[in-house]
């Protein structure tokens, strides 16, 4: 495997929102992402995994500039932005498509699904509009070209997602950016949009940023997998690596919780328990200590700073699970 | 009726059920029974009819829907035809439903105390405090937390995993021989999810109540149900033991589902496979042609 420049790097990336405050009260300032690093290479494929509020979506919106990122770097194709502004990130948005959560909504509802598709190269003056183009473009996400005279309305779900990538593929993108793109789609549309992204790959060499709470997906379609929780990178390296061996005990707990489709293998007790804590209260330490099986004094205290785990993953824990699968490596007893 | 017939008689039963919808048929022929206690779960993809069946049982179709059939029969009581006065009878006591997204099950507008008192309006003989009561004790038995101050709150300061606890709770408070579950853990996150399994199955457990599970993911079938019903486009095509469909999937969608489903395919395949309708549909024309 060549080490090739990545497309697009981020080096201690932060969003900080301030929220609250009025006349009476001051401001109170959110972390919303935490000193995050990643790298992404053309032709592979990163998932960003993580629950409701590890900030994954709020992570790839900063990266393609819509929100604008507080403290870190960013590196597109190994030129660094100079500044946050919405120029700096021009380079980026012309290489870049976005496939948004909720694809329908990412529609104009008044125009049809043709002039939606033809509309990014009519912006870009790159590439033809005629309604044979745009066909053949439909079909590369495999809509079919009946639906192009349609109003986003008319679309089913699976019907709405293939337009969305159509559209993103209407100028050629180095970086595909994709928030939950197989959310709410049956499984076997789910892999119809999983096979798109690799074809996608395999012809133009795209990288891709998925981010998703589908670990089943991620693990199918992954080169890389970056586990958040509560705005923090606490897992990341190989997605083979990370399912046969998750070094940190938030990525098992995850791992395990997702239901297997075997009625031989019913867990007895929940993996883990309570929810991820609101970002208002941040515990102290390590921020998953509460929940954490593992937890000791040193976790409760102090946070733990990211590894070098086993097999090129990194992992932010004092404590990470060794390669025996189930029973923590203790460093300190 | 003597206890031993009670204890056999099914809490629900449909016997050739359709439904169509000007006409165009969503539901056909479905027959389906759960025995007290039983969790069975309808498996099938958007489309399939699994909700317009559920909520079927509950007469929450609009009224463009028709109904037909032999037996729409909850706790022995027959409702296929009955109008909305027969039906509020049954639901709560007979059946009560939990529905996909537990942010829109309750109105933003009142405290959540407010709202489950209001479902407990056919209790007149007991008083305000006494229906609080009954409230915390349900709100304890599904593990929230803090269950007294819970009554307070508005929907929008729970998270969708309490506030799906809520819903499941408010349900249970009507003492329903059958909980009607259509995708309760959707919405959900993962970790979130595994707990209000764990927490359906201790409750089926504690109560005895039976369930009806709809959902579209493999794993929340397995991980719960005693039985699976296999729905496509409308029609049941299989059901069974959980253990026995699981193992032994035997109509061609049955397995083309479990083909799709990415949990039960060895990462490092070059492509995801996917269903071929076509050919699902020609399989089952031959089989009327035959």
């Amino acid at each position: 495997m060549t080490k090739r420049t990545p497309i697009l790097e981020a080096h201690g990336l932060g969003i900080t929102v301030g929220t609250g405050g009025g006349v009476f009260s001051a401001g109170r300032k959110l972390d919303i992402v935490v000193d995050v690093s990643l790298s992404l290479r053309p032709g592979k494929i990163v998932c960003v995994v993580g629950e409701s509020g590890s900030g994954k979506t709020t992570l790839g919106m900063a990266l393609v500039g819509l929100t604008p990122p507080t403290t870190g770097e960013i590196i597109f194709d190994g030129t660094p932005l100079r500044d946050f502004s919405k120029t700096s990130f021009r380079p980026v948005r012309e290489e870049t498509a976005l496939l948004f959560q909720d694809p329908a909504s990412s529609f104009n509802p008044r125009q049809r699904i043709g002039d939606i598709l033809a509309e990014p190269r009519r912006i870009a003056g790159n590439g033809a509009t005629t309604s044979e183009a745009i066909a053949s473009l439909a079909q590369l996400a495999g809509l079919p070209s009946s639906l192009l005279a349609r109003f986003p309305h008319a679309l089913s779900g699976g019907q709405a997602r293939r337009a969305a990538v159509a559209r993103a593929l209407a100028v050629v993108p180095r970086l595909i950016v994709a928030d939950e793109p197989t959310a709410g789609l049956d499984v076997s549309v789910q892999g119809g949009v999983m096979n798109l992204f690799l074809d996608i790959r395999e012809k133009h060499d795209t990288a891709f940023l998925i981010i998703t709470h589908n670990l089943a997906v991620a693990r199918h379609i992954s080169d890389e997998l970056v586990i958040m929780y509560l705005g923090r990178v606490v897992e990341s390296g190989p997605t083979a690596e990370i399912f046969r061996n998750p070094q940190h005990p938030y990525t098992k707990a995850l791992l395990d919780s997702e239901p297997v489709p075997d009625p031989r293998h019913r867990r007895s007790e929940p993996p883990v328990i309570g929810e991820v804590p609101s970002i208002f209260a941040r515990p102290s330490g390590c921020e998953f200590h509460e929940r954490c099986r593992f937890a000791q004094d040193l976790c409760r205290s102090q946070a733990p700073q990211e590894t070098a785990g086993a097999n090129s993953q990194r992992v932010r824990c004092h404590f990470p699970i060794g390669e025996a699968v189930g029973e923590p490596a203790l460093a300190i007893a | 009726m003597s206890t031993e017939q009670q204890q056999t008689r099914p809490v629900l039963e449909i016997d050739e059920l359709s439904i169509s919808y000007g006409g165009r048929p969503t539901v056909s022929n479905v027959n389906l029974t759960i025995q007290p206690g039983e969790i069975v779960g309808i498996i099938g993809e958007s489309g399939s009819g699994k909700s317009t069946l559920a909520h079927s049982i509950l007469g929450l179709l609009p009224s463009s829907a028709a109904v037909s059939g032999k037996a729409l029969s909850l706790a022995g009581r027959n409702f296929l035809g009955a109008d909305g006065p027969a039906f509020r009878s049954v639901r709560g006591p007979g059946a009560a439903m939990v529905f996909q997204n537990p942010m829109t099950t309750f109105s933003p507008l009142h405290r959540l105390g407010d709202q489950l008192t209001d479902l407990l309006w056919r209790e007149t003989s007991l008083s305000k405090e006494e229906k609080r009561q009954r409230i915390v004790a349900v709100f304890k038995q599904v593990g929230l937390s803090n269950a007294a101050e819970r009554l307070s709150n508005y929907p929008f300061e729970l998270s969708g995993g309490m506030l799906q606890r809520v819903a499941i709770a408010a349900a249970l408070m009507m003492r329903p021989s059958l909980l009607i579950a259509d995708e309760p853990t959707t919405a959900l996150d993962v970790t979130m999810e595994a707990q209000i399994l764990h927490l359906i199955r201790e409750l089926r457990a504690e109560a005895g109540v039976a369930v009806l599970m709809i959902s579209h993911h493999l794993g929340v079938i397995a991980e719960i149900c005693d039985r699976v019903v296999v729905m496509y486009a409308g029609r049941v095509v299989e059901q069974g033991p959980v253990e026995d469909i699981f193992a032994n999937p035997t109509h061609p969608y049955t397995r083309a589902l479990f083909a799709c489903e990415p949990a039960l395919i060895a990462p490092g395949v070059d492509r995801m496979p996917v269903i071929d309708h076509e050919a699902l549909r020609r399989h089952a024309d031959g089989r009327k042609t035959a």
